[in-house]
């Protein structure tokens, strides 16, 4: 509040109570991306940074094969995980909200699905490695089981780990969006539409799945661009043998070409941009979210 | 669904193993490197355990091959409880402001909307570069802890909107009515019933930054915080020594976590017990 005498509602208020968050936002996000953006149309030779103003590092990165390459690949990784992530995420949600009667435990079980999103997501990843190596868990349960008789060595290092860590990361951002939709959905909707005899299957097609979509529509946003922005499993994961745009971009960073890594940023922020925005033109998120 | 007659149907038992199966698969790897933590001293990475032994987390004290753990840790703690402050401060008074409408508020609510999609390494890049332009250096406690903010922020801002969604202004207008400053409907009216949900916003301040690691790669200057070096430690340390810093990082989220959810059980208990005292 204020403490003007006049009560809180001066007109002042509001732009009291906001500005630290505003001075830190437009200090810490604002003026560092457009930073970024200013870098992109610098040059580097690896060593030193010169301001000159040109397109050389778009035309570069546009023009260059493996541009495209990166960006084919991790937009693989985030159409595989986004359609995992939202399999599994409705499906729990709808158990949850649907077949779990007593609030208790719907909150319990709930809770337990997003335990995880508050611990490090580095020893989660880390965590997959003694379960999925050569001579780790699976591999051992499959031979002894006479099912293989040589490891998989497609397990760990490879494409399929660094998807499985992106699902097992990212699916609690889908199941809190979704979850929250559900639950909303009236539930003497439901009543009335077995009334009018229509069976499980029309009831979760006709009913739940689209008052479900803001909450598919939040999550999709979530796991699109945090697979989008990811570096580090597909470093991890892929044991260096799998890039994305970001991982790349880190590459960059590390030799110092932070012009290039800034140019790549760019387009990979308008590319997230333009999906983000392609969601958000299905579904009115904010209208819905203020119900 | 709704069985209204109470019997439970195949599809309950199918959905609740494959959310059982779900469960196994997030809590399953964590389970298994707590378990090979306490690997014997001669054990590896993998199963068989060859012996039980707290070993790896002696190694892990003691040792000075895995960096400066003790300083990282002590600077992610610090990160932590700062970033966790700010958070709880800075998203209370953002929320009660966006209660009105305001100019700015559309950008202002982008912009943080923009800061949790945007790719973390990339603010850290934006961030270090300023620093760079502006002739500062870069420091854990200030260039990493605004890094921290711009993701601990708009978390904490979107968890304000929904306490406040479910808050009745109605209160605090009753407690003004009744002649109370708005420094006290703020102490002992809008603080103390927005509390649990404070205490929510607090634990994503703390655990989002102690487990932060993109948006500070780049911006903590010359002294890592811990989640840095434990990411160093997963291309260079090939002993279950990594397996112990994990359980010891996954144990102070789990307190964190736990006092959490008690203090916010606590004051639903103490509230559900004051009105039935005044039903009586």
């Amino acid at each position: 509040m204020s403490g003007s005498s006049s009560g809180s509602s001066s007109s002042a208020t509001p732009y009291l109570q906001v500005a630290p968050l505003a001075l830190i936002m437009i200090a810490m996000v604002g003026i560092p991306l457009a930073t970024v953006v200013l870098l992109s149309f610098w040059e580097s030779d690896g060593i030193l940074i010169y301001p000159t103003y040109n397109l050389q590092n778009y035309i570069d990165v546009l023009t260059s094969p493996v541009t495209l390459s990166l960006f084919l690949k991790t937009l693989k990784f985030a159409s595989i995980t986004l359609i995992f992530t939202a399999v599994i995420g409705f499906t729990c949600s709808y158990f949850l909200v649907f077949h779990v009667r007593n609030l208790r435990w719907q909150i319990a079980l709930f809770l337990l699905c997003t335990i995880p999103f508050w611990t490090s997501n580095i020893i989660r990843m880390v965590s997959w490695i003694p379960f999925l190596g050569r001579e780790g868990l699976f591999n051992t349960l499959l031979i002894e089981a006479g099912i293989i008789s040589q490891p998989l060595d497609v397990l760990l290092f490879s494409d399929f780990s660094v998807i499985l860590t992106y699902i097992h990361l990212y699916t609690l951002f889908m199941i809190v969006p979704i979850f929250n939709s559900m639950a909303k959905i009236n539930p003497n909707l439901i009543e009335a539409a077995r009334d009018a005899g229509a069976s499980s299957f029309q009831i979760l097609r006709y009913i739940i799945i689209p008052l479900s979509k803001t909450g598919l529509a939040l999550g999709t946003i979530f796991v699109v661009t945090l697979v989008m922005g990811d570096f580090f499993a597909v470093r991890v994961m892929s044991g260096g043998q799998s890039a994305s745009v970001v991982s790349a971009m880190k590459n960059e960073i590390d030799q110092l070409y932070y012009p290039q890594a800034s140019a790549m940023a760019v387009l990979l922020v308008i590319v997230v941009l333009i999906m983000v925005s392609a969601v958000l033109r299905i579904v009115d998120i904010r209208s819905e979210l203020a119900r | 669904m709704a069985h209204n007659n109470g019997a439970r149907g195949p599809a309950f038992y199918f959905l609740a193993a494959f959310f059982a199966l779900f469960v196994a698969f997030l809590y399953g790897p964590m389970l298994i490197i707590f378990v090979l933590s306490f690997q014997g001293p001669t054990g590896g990475l993998t199963f068989p355990m060859r012996g039980i032994s707290t070993h790896w987390f002696a190694d892990l004290l003691s040792s000075s091959r895995y960096g400066d753990l003790g300083g990282a840790f002590q600077r992610s703690i610090m990160l932590g409880f700062l970033s966790m402050s700010i958070t709880a401060v800075v998203c209370l008074f953002a929320g009660l402001a966006f209660r009105r409408k305001f100019w700015g508020a559309g950008p202002l609510f982008y912009l943080s909307i923009i800061s949790l999609v945007i790719p973390g390494i990339l603010l850290g890049l934006g961030i270090s570069q300023l620093f760079q332009l502006l002739g500062l250096h870069l420091h854990w406690w200030l260039s990493a802890l605004g890094a921290h903010l711009s993701w601990t922020l708009p978390f904490g801002l979107l968890i304000m909107f929904a306490v406040l969604n479910r808050f009745d202004p109605s209160w605090e207008e009753a407690a003004r009515d009744a002649g109370a400053t708005p420094r006290q409907i703020l102490a002992y009216v809008t603080i103390p019933i927005l509390f649990p949900g404070l205490i929510a916003v607090a634990l994503f301040g703390f655990t989002l930054s102690y487990d932060e690691l993109p948006r500070s790669l780049l911006t903590v200057g010359g002294l890592n915080t811990l989640p840095i070096e434990i990411s160093n430690m997963t291309t260079n340390v090939t002993t279950p020594a990594l397996y112990a810093i994990g359980t010891m990082t996954s144990a102070l989220s789990f307190l964190a976590i736990t006092t959490a959810f008690i203090a916010i059980a606590v004051i639903q208990k103490r509230r559900a017990r004051a009105h039935g005292d005044q039903a009586e």
